[in-house]
């Protein structure tokens, strides 16, 4: 168990840069989640701190030592691949012991700690099959597994569920929180996929194009996106985004269409007629009656309980709203629930709060 | 903690040292490696360049001389050999040994892709029979039934001819057996186009199956050309008269027993010439090369 | 295995396949059959006449001292350019898969003498060894050790094994480092996390999940030391000095060519078809268990 600092990890291949400066401390028994698009340099980052990547410049620490120069054996950590890279000409129970094998424990030991961990994953029926003969859940439990015997300082997960399918995907997310809960390991989980950033992480990382572009918990990045990429990113469907410009001093903005909208938690600094974007996610959009923003409602997917309705506003913007019960008019209404509105600079894509 | 920051100094030491170890000590088989594989064709090059004597005194000379326009010429129009046998030129050697590896080349390619389109894409009585039949041949190399081989040669009044160099070396179970893997390979979907478009099995055979098959035609190209060019055994026997000889035969013919006489600067030299052909065609086309091997082989 | 969909007709498949049948059964199974008959027969020292002497040939090829010795020379040859040439080749495949500056490079030098005829890897070492004219041969005879593998039995059989060696690593190296290509890194980062350092590496890991190819090339190898090489000991050695590298190949060439003894030749021939089949076999029942990894 153990603290993990990251401080102004960069890497570049060849002439491409993939991580411009990354800084992250990570408490003990803490999980984090790094999410992003692919190619955003999460995985590079994952592979630079279990130290099978080389950073060009910055640090990586472990319980506040420098293990930048160390190789993986000398870090104490233990890592889930998405492929899950178990030994293929091992046993089940051979796949998991030869880490401890090779530190040198004895064999009872080993014997010890590989059924418990199989206990604890339910597949001690299965320590002496190949892995050949495992379903792909059984593989992955394998692979938690290896890392769980080795009670290492820090466990990497590198998308370990990508390659499960959708509903024991459910079942493994939930598994592996409970296990790291109860284990108290510090984790560091990469993965492209919101809903499971969401669920896992005790905080998110979300990366875009080599930079960390905000940390924070699953709800701060949620309520409060620190631009329109985190915005869009983090749920579904995705965040809309309307240009306006500011009115009333900053209390207010006025949409491309004419609509204007009161925001309900203060001022934004700036001024009469800034540039901004306004970010609306489509289930704090209300119907209302006539005075609402109209929207032309081009599709309309009922999902039972409420309704997805895409659509375009007057001037062509597009727009996607979620409403209660089934609405599958040709036209409807809208307005913002209170406090929902999020603002942005229209040129940086920079969140902007209230000012004081 | 100072104990542990001391520990971990000392850790990155030693895997620093160790990686620059490893890195050395990889470069370092290689080069070994490669210049194992190099010092027989080295010596060879360079000894094609020296005149006789100075070869046959044993001055082993490490770096090339000045005979080398005279060596190649005269082994390429006159050739050289032991004092027992007629001198056969070089080209001429080349010749035969090229036109017998093309031969079996295309011969095997041809006569496999035939075998291997009936059997994938018809339906026949004693089909099975027939692939078995083929598949048994790779069980039955030349080597091992040589000599009633030869007198069935002999029965066909074959022997000395470039037809009975070829000939018999042109059945292939491995290029059958490839062929008829990549066969399967190729959807259902294609026959049935065909049979809806009115193709016939003929000209479905040169429309699709051949374009197809292109890789895999030229991939074990280079290996059979190298297999042709490199047989031994069966032109040894079969081939008397020297207007047929090929080179690798024709070469360790030139080396007599007793030592002194041999004309080294001119045997070296047409090993040089006997090399060429088939290193070339490896490292030239070393992508299909590697495919025709790994594949043939599977 | 076979298609859903095909042609129909009948004619033309057997058409299809007259040239490579007519290529196989005058070729292949009528000489294979007559060296079946052949072993069974025996002429008098005039060739005047043939009498049937069913298993006799056999029988006495198992009580000749020589057929014994050239048995014997086989499995010395064939195992050592056999470890020879898998050992060096997998040594030379891990180095050249490790991520290093002109790896590609070192591939191509690697690879070519494969097209190098066994015949002409012999001729090449030829001018290495020979104890007048070679490098190595009269650096031996320089610093006292009398090197002269034409008398020297133990030293033609070491000569031979070279030069055949030489000639099949390239063939080794390539498979052996497509193999270590398709081990998933992935596999290999799992273990170097897991504390393993190279050489251990290779010995728990990699070394296993390329056993099937080894086993391959191994099988590969001593079909190619059995029948391929024939032209090494024919251009080195003749199979001398003595018989001392007289292998089972060589001495049928010996005795059906120079010695026109037919029956005891085609008898040969027979235990050696045995022997390739024997081989082959083994190799195709590893193919099918080959799959599970």
């Amino acid at each position: 168990m153990a603290s993990l600092d990251i401080k102004g990890v960069q890497k570049s291949f060849g002439a491409t840069r993939v991580l411009h400066g990354i800084d992250l401390a990570i408490a003990d028994g803490e999980m984090v989640v790094i999410v992003g698009a692919s190619g955003c340099g999460k995985s590079t980052l994952l592979r630079i701190v279990a130290g099978l990547e080389t950073p060009t410049s910055g640090q990586v620490m472990i319980d506040g030592l420098d293990v930048t120069p160390l190789e993986p054996a000398d870090r104490d950590i233990a890592m889930v691949f998405q492929t899950y890279a178990l030994y293929p000409h091992m046993t089940v129970f051979d796949n998991m012991a030869y880490g401890l094998k090779i530190r040198g424990l004895p064999k009872a030991e080993i014997r010890q700690r590989v059924q418990e961990a199989a206990e604890l994953l339910s597949i001690g029926q299965l320590l002496e099959r190949k892995p050949r003969q495992l379903s792909g859940g059984q593989r992955q439990r394998v692979a938690m597994g290896r890392a769980i015997v080795r009670h290492p300082k820090l466990f990497l997960f590198d998308e370990p569920l990508s390659n499960l399918d959708a509903k024991l995907r459910v079942q493994m997310r939930a598994e592996i929180r409970r296990l790291q809960k109860r284990l108290a390991v510090t984790s560091l989980f990469v993965t492209h996929d919101q809903v499971e950033a969401m669920t896992l992480g005790d905080r998110l990382v979300v990366m875009h194009e080599g930079r960390a572009a905000q940390v924070g918990t699953p709800m701060e990045v949620w309520s409060k996106p620190a631009d329109t990429y985190v915005a869009s990113f983090i749920g579904s469907p995705a965040m809309n985004f309307l240009p306006a410009t500011l009115v009333d001093g900053g209390a207010a903005a006025r949409l491309s269409g004419g609509t204007v909208w009161r925001f309900t938690d203060g001022a934004r600094p700036g001024g009469e007629g800034r540039p901004v974007t306004i970010g609306i996610r489509p289930e704090h959009l209300q119907q209302v009656g006539a005075d609402g923003l109209a929207l032309t409602v081009e599709l309309a997917e009922p999902l039972g309980s409420e309704t997805v309705l895409h659509g375009r506003l007057a001037d062509g913007t597009a727009l996607t709203a979620r409403v209660p019960g089934v609405a599958g008019q040709e036209g409807v209404a809208l307005a913002p629930e209170p406090g929902a509105l999020h603002v942005f600079d229209a040129e940086t894509g920079r969140r902007i709060d209230p000012g004081h | 903690m100072p104990t542990a920051t001391i520990d971990v100094e000392a850790l990155a030491a030693a895997s620093r040292r160790r990686k620059a170890r490893e890195r050395f000590l990889t470069h370092l088989a290689l080069i070994l490696g490669i210049a194992v594989f190099a010092l027989p064709i080295w010596i060879t090059i360079v000894g094609s360049t020296h005149d006789t004597d100075t070869i046959g005194r044993g001055d082993v000379p490490l770096l090339p001389g000045t005979e080398a326009i005279h060596n190649y010429t005269t082994a390429w129009f006159q050739g050289g050999g032991g004092r027992n046998t007629f001198a056969v030129p070089a080209s001429t050697m080349l010749w035969n040994s090229l036109i017998m590896a093309i031969l079996i080349a295309v011969g095997k390619i041809a006569i496999s892709l035939l075998s291997a389109f009936a059997v994938v894409f018809f339906s026949f009585p004693l089909r099975m029979v027939f692939f078995w039949m083929i598949f048994i041949t790779l069980m039955l190399p030349v080597e091992v039934r040589i000599i009633p081989t030869f007198q069935v040669m002999t029965d066909l009044g074959l022997i000395d001819t470039m037809t009975g160099l070829t000939l018999p070396l042109i059945a292939s179970a491995t290029a059958t057996l490839l062929f008829r893997q990549f066969f399967l390979t190729i959807p259902d979907e294609y026959v049935e186009a065909a049979k809806v478009d009115g193709a016939g099995p003929l000209r479905f055979f040169k429309d699709v199956v051949l374009p197809l098959s292109t890789t895999n035609i030229a991939a074990l190209f280079v290996i059979l050309f190298i297999y042709g060019w490199n047989q031994y055994l069966w032109p040894l026997l079969m081939v008397s008269n020297r207007d047929l000889e090929t080179v690798i035969v024709g070469l360790t013919k030139m080396i007599g027993i007793g030592d002194t006489q041999n004309e080294w600067n001119l045997i070296m030299t047409t090993a040089v010439f006997a090399l060429l052909p088939p290193v070339a065609v490896v490292v030239l086309m070393q992508r299909w090369f590697i495919k025709g091997l790994t594949e043939t082989e599977k | 295995m076979r298609k859903k969909v095909i042609f129909r007709g009948v004619a033309l498949p057997y058409l299809l396949l007259v040239p490579q049948l007519a290529v196989t059964i005058v070729f292949f199974f009528w000489p294979a059959g007559m060296a079946v008959w052949q072993s069974t027969l025996r002429q008098d020292a005039f060739g005047l006449r043939t009498e049937f002497v069913a298993f006799e040939n056999f029988l006495d090829l198992f009580g000749d001292a020589l057929y014994l010795n050239a048995a014997w020379n086989t499995v010395i040859f064939s195992s050592s350019v056999a470890a020879l040439a898998l050992g060096a080749a997998l040594f030379l495949a891990v180095q050249a898969d490790k991520h290093i500056r002109g790896a590609g490079l070192y591939k191509t030098l690697l690879i070519w003498p494969y097209a190098v005829a066994p015949a002409l890897a012999a001729v090449l070492w030829l001018f290495i060894f020979h104890p007048s004219i070679g490098l190595v041969g009269r650096a031996f005879g320089a610093i006292g050790i009398d090197w002269d593998y034409r008398v020297n039995g133990g030293q033609a059989m070491t000569m031979v094994v070279i030069a055949a060696a030489w000639k099949q690593v390239s063939y080794n190296f390539i498979f052996f480092l497509a193999g270590l290509q398709s081990i998933p890194t992935s596999v290999l980062e799992a273990a170097a996390i897991d504390g393993a350092r190279p050489f251990r590496r290779f010995w728990t890991v990699i070394f296993p999940l390329l056993s099937p190819t080894a086993f391959f090339l191994l099988v590969v190898n001593l079909v190619y030391a059995f029948f391929d090489t024939f032209g090494v000991i024919h251009a080195l050695t003749r199979g001398g000095p003595g018989n001392a590298t007289e292998t089972l190949i060589y001495k049928v060439y010996v005795d059906g060519v120079q010695n026109l003894n037919f029956g005891s030749s085609a008898a040969q021939s027979v235990i050696l078809m045995v022997i390739v089949i024997a081989l082959t076999a083994i190799q195709f029942r590893f193919i099918e268990r080959r799959v599970h990894y």
